[in-house]
């Protein structure tokens, strides 16, 4: 294998998994590590630069972070008395919320420049519009933000239950936003993308969501449409207070987030026997794990492989859906389909139906002649790395570039386009994407001495504390999780690895002595002859089994043999660094921003 | 040494050998010797031998002197039997402690001052005797505890630290070890755990005076230009002159090598000893052309490593003295006092 090119910044980058894992690369364990010193401010300010909406996505983030975090490949399943868990880094950065200094944050806050001539229009108040909005703000463009909705957030606000994201939390952070100065919202639900760009904007930004709920279509839908709610439009009027009320008796259709925020609210608006009814099995829920366990935590069955056949009404009115049982069965490419299982139909007794089984991108306000292709998925053709599409004015970004993900993307996308929209104007080549800021220091302090805390601990994951249920039950604006306090969070962030403190290795440094290889409570590290990858994985120290982790090749060695480090399970402890007499390995803190639209057109 | 405790976290691809225990369940509190010592890389090889060898901790006794090296025990094998005994008497302790106790399983560690300095005397004697054990010394060629001064086992005309020749000569305990009448005897590199592996638990199980000359360089006094006990010297100056696999078991080796490419030898225990030719013809079992071949080294500058001499059936003390089967500690008073009976009958034969 070659020697492996840490300049390379992708080499680091991809060690430190969670920020590697997570779209806008926030850079994870540095939060976590100002947590722990209980400077909640700029643990805040880091995530803020970032994603954002700290406080936000400390809530209701799908944390792509924690099914990559390291902690959950290297921890002993007889140590943690149960299964491996990654870092709760999600709930971590609400802490850095939730005890920041308020008044220190607004003071630090950037304002806008004087304007510098330049209009974007943002379709759509959510996250990804918000970002572009922020990070164009700064440099002097103004902007101005089209939303449906009396106020900015979009699905932020109108999707997620207030028992899960308070609105003090989506004011304060919009305001964040809203208070750089520039930024005009205007209500208005927009009809015409030609209309819009006949306005004079020099730019548009589409950041419109995936706002159509699937229906379900099946006989009885229309006859009992009275009971029958999409979710994401029930969800909406719930949160702006039009829907209060819900029948005893409550069937959510669907596997995903969304059928777990209609379930739980109907619990809280007068629905006592509510039940989550899913095509497909448990495991393949779309829906994320926890959001699953908070719904059967409330009281709430999830009954798996039933498809719905019929609902059944008398009278005009609804008394039931009839489900057809299926088992799940695989072909030979490994494909799943859904067969019927010859059991007889099941029917459900209710009073409402609440369909979540998917959501959709719809464009019925952009014409066919403004400009913008679409693909056959109805979605717009975009530029995957600017956003721009075909019409080189509109840039899209969020759920309505390439379909329903979630707030974190957004936030990335956003930064992305507003890159593309001022290097547009800078006249420069959008493709040519800029660098991120890297910045990588030693850590020694002393010979023993780090400026991290080097001892990994053994606890096993916290778990955030939630208010009781009756309580929680009873009132819909009520958060259920209350968060970790400091002292919590202090030990959950002492279980993060810090995998940005890396191992760095100087071959020409180093005298084989083996007293790296010997301390390694991982067994990483191997000194052997080269080879190919495939074949040298198999002969190290301890077999390196994880493809997807790289092999890190030091060479300069005096015996012509290689330093070969298995990245996939290093505890980033430090020992090898503090056994080896030569100083031939470093600890050195790697961090790495993304660049933002700020960090572009340096020259003009 | 280190701030911090090693991690109780592992690879997750560790497995437990026969005895129940992982390789890191055979480790012991973490060194305090010097970041890069090689003490610590035979500590390490010791520690996989013991795992490789199922060995029950608390059947072992480690027995040491005074020094770096005799500090090792504290790091390897932690939940077995053992303390630092007086600066050269290590090998008088052990001989006492396996006179009472024939069932454990005794190592001795001890380092070139401790036993080619203050007790050669008794370095000599425990060969002589043959006590079942395994003898590890951890050759730095200088007193590092007292910052570098040259050792009994510094070869002549190397240049320590402070730029000074060496101008004594050099004791070679490997020869001294073969002409005292020990039945193993080998020499290897702490930086060589491939061979050094193997050769501790071929002499683990070797049932008499096994001696291992273990070249240990002592990275803060004895790893500069001049010095013949560096890392850099060492690796350029090895003579190996067989790879050893040590194989548990009786079966007969069946695999198939070219003719005169490899010896195998049998031990006492049933344990096979397979040594793999590295170039010139050599016959660990010949004592006098070990003796000969150690010699020629010495005089060529070569570190010659390997198994250099075996004797596949010892004898040991126990056997010398037809001594009692049974640890002391378990015998019981009938067997201790055998009443007037036997003490006439004792008599009876004296007259």
């Amino acid at each position: 294998m070659k020697p492996t090119d840490i300049k390379n910044p992708d080499y680091f980058h991809k060690v430190v998994d969670c920020q590697w894992a997570c779209p806008a690369h926030t850079p994870v364990p540095e939060y976590i590590r100002l947590i722990a010193h209980g400077r909640y401010s700029d643990a805040y300010m880091i995530n803020w630069k970032s994603n954002v909406f700290p406080g936000i996505l400390g809530r209701t983030c799908d944390r792509p972070c924690e099914p990559a975090c390291r902690r959950s490949r290297v921890e002993d399943e007889h140590l943690v008395k149960g299964k491996k868990e990654p870092v709760a880094i999600c709930r971590l950065k609400r802490v850095a919320a939730d005890y920041k200094d308020d008044e220190g944050i607004k003071a630090a806050m950037p304002k806008a420049p004087a304007k510098n001539g330049k209009r974007i229009a943002c379709i759509g108040g959510g996250p990804a519009s918000l970002t572009v909005a922020r990070d164009l703000a700064v440099l002097g463009y103004e902007i101005v933000i089209y939303d449906q909705d009396p106020k900015l957030g979009g699905f932020i606000r109108t999707q997620i239950p207030h028992f899960r994201l308070p609105e003090s939390v989506i004011d304060e952070e919009v305001g964040y936003i809203t208070g750089i100065g520039n930024i005009e919202f205007r209500h208005k639900k927009i009809e015409s993308m030609k209309a819009v760009l006949a306005e004079g904007h020099d730019a548009v930004f589409v950041g419109s969501g995936a706002p159509r709920g699937r229906d379900l279509d099946v006989p009885g839908r229309k006859e009992a449409s009275a009971n029958i709610h999409i979710g994401l439009d029930w969800l909406s009027s719930v949160s702006f207070g039009h829907i209060s009320k819900i029948g005893k008796r409550v069937i959510v259709l669907g596997g995903g987030n969304t059928a777990m925020d209609c379930c739980r609210t109907a619990r809280r608006l007068g629905g006592e026997d509510v039940k989550v009814i899913v095509r497909s099995g448990f495991d393949e829920m779309k829906a994320s794990p926890w959001e699953k366990e908070d719904a059967m935590g409330e009281d709430i069955p999830i009954l798996n492989m039933l498809v719905p056949k019929e609902v059944t009404h008398k009278d005009g009115k609804i008394t039931g859906v009839l489900f057809e049982k299926v088992k799940a069965e695989y072909d030979a490419k490994g494909r799943r389909s859904l067969i019927p299982s010859g059991e007889p139909d099941e029917h459900h007794e209710c009073d409402d139906v609440l369909v979540a089984i998917g959501q959709e991108n719809a464009f019925p306000w952009i014409e066919n002649d403004a400009g913008i292709e679409f693909d056959r998925w109805g979605l717009p053709k975009l530029n995957e790395k600017s956003f721009q599409s075909t019409n080189l004015k509109v840039f899209f970004g969020g759920d309505a570039a390439f379909g329903p993900k979630n707030i974190i993307w957004a936030a990335a996308h956003g930064h992305d386009a507003a890159i593309s929209i001022h290097k547009m104007f800078c006249g420069e080549d959008l493709d040519d994407r800029p660098a991120p800021g890297v910045n990588i220091v030693s850590q020694k302090m002393g010979i023993h001495e780090w400026s991290y805390d080097n001892a990994p601990t053994i606890d096993h994951r916290f778990k955030v504390p939630h208010r009781a249920k009756a309580e929680a039950l009873k009132d819909i604006m009520a958060e259920v999780e209350l968060g970790f306090d400091p002292k919590l969070a202090f030990e959950e962030a002492q279980r993060c690895l810090n995998c940005d403190v890396q191992t760095v290795f100087a071959g020409t440094l180093c005298i084989e002595c083996d007293a790296c290889v010997d301390i390694c409570p991982m067994d990483c590290i191997t000194f052997t002859d080269n080879g190919e990858e495939k074949e040298l994985r198999l002969r190290l120290s301890a077999p390196a089994v994880n493809p997807t982790q790289d092999l890190y090749i030091g060479n300069d060695l005096k015996t012509g043999r290689v330093m070969v480090k298995d990245e996939d399970v290093c505890l980033h402890c430090g020992l090898c660094a503090e056994r080896c007499p030569t100083g031939a390995w470093d600890m050195r803190k790697y961090y790495m921003e993304m660049a933002q639209a700020e960090q572009v057109c340096r020259k003009h | 040494m280190t701030y911090i405790a090693k991690p109780k976290l592992h690879h997750p691809s560790l497995v437990k050998n026969k005895a129940g225990y992982t390789r890191r369940d055979y480790e012991g509190a973490v060194s305090t010797l010097c970041a890069g010592c090689g003490h610590d890389s035979i500590s390490a090889a010791i520690i996989q031998a013991c795992y490789e060898l199922d060995i029950l901790p608390h059947q072992v006794a480690k027995l040491s002197g005074i020094g770096c090296s005799s500090k090792a025990p504290t790091y390897f094998v932690g939940a077995s039997h053992g303390f630092n005994t007086v600066h050269g008497r290590m090998p008088s302790v052990m001989t006492g402690a396996n006179l009472a106790n024939r069932d454990l399983i005794y190592m001795g560690v001890s380092g070139d001052g401790d036993s080619a300095s203050i007790g050669l005397g008794q370095f000599a004697h425990i060969m002589r005797r043959g006590v079942n054990m395994t003898y590890i010394v951890m050759n730095n060629g200088v007193y590092g505890l007292t910052k570098g001064q040259f050792s009994a086992t510094a070869d002549k005309g190397s240049i320590s630290k402070k730029g000074v020749a060496n101008s004594d000569e050099s004791i070679d305990l490997v020869s001294l070890a073969i002409l005292m009448g020990a039945t193993f005897v080998g020499r290897s590199f702490s930086g060589d755990k491939h061979q050094l592996v193997p050769l501790i638990k071929a002499a683990m199980a070797h049932k008499g005076a096994a001696f291992l000359d273990v070249v240990s360089p002592c990275v803060a006094f004895n790893n500069h230009a001049g010095s013949t006990k560096s890392y850099d010297y060492v690796r350029e100056h090895n003579e190996a002159l067989n790879r050893i696999d040590f194989i548990e078991g009786r079966e007969e080796i069946t695999t198939q090598y070219a003719p005169g490419t490899m010896t195998t030898v049998q031990q006492h225990d049933g344990s096979w000893l397979r040594l793999r030719k590295l170039g010139e013809e050599y016959d660990p079992a010949d004592k006098i052309a070990a003796m000969k071949r150690v010699q020629e080294g010495l005089q060529a500058g070569e570190v010659v490593t390997g198994l250099l001499y075996v004797d596949p059936t010892p004898k040991d003390l126990h056997h010398h003295l037809n001594t009692v089967e049974a640890p002391l500690n378990t015998l019981s008073t009938p067997d201790l006092c055998p009443g007037p009976a036997a003490l006439d009958k004792i008599n009876a034969s004296l007259r």
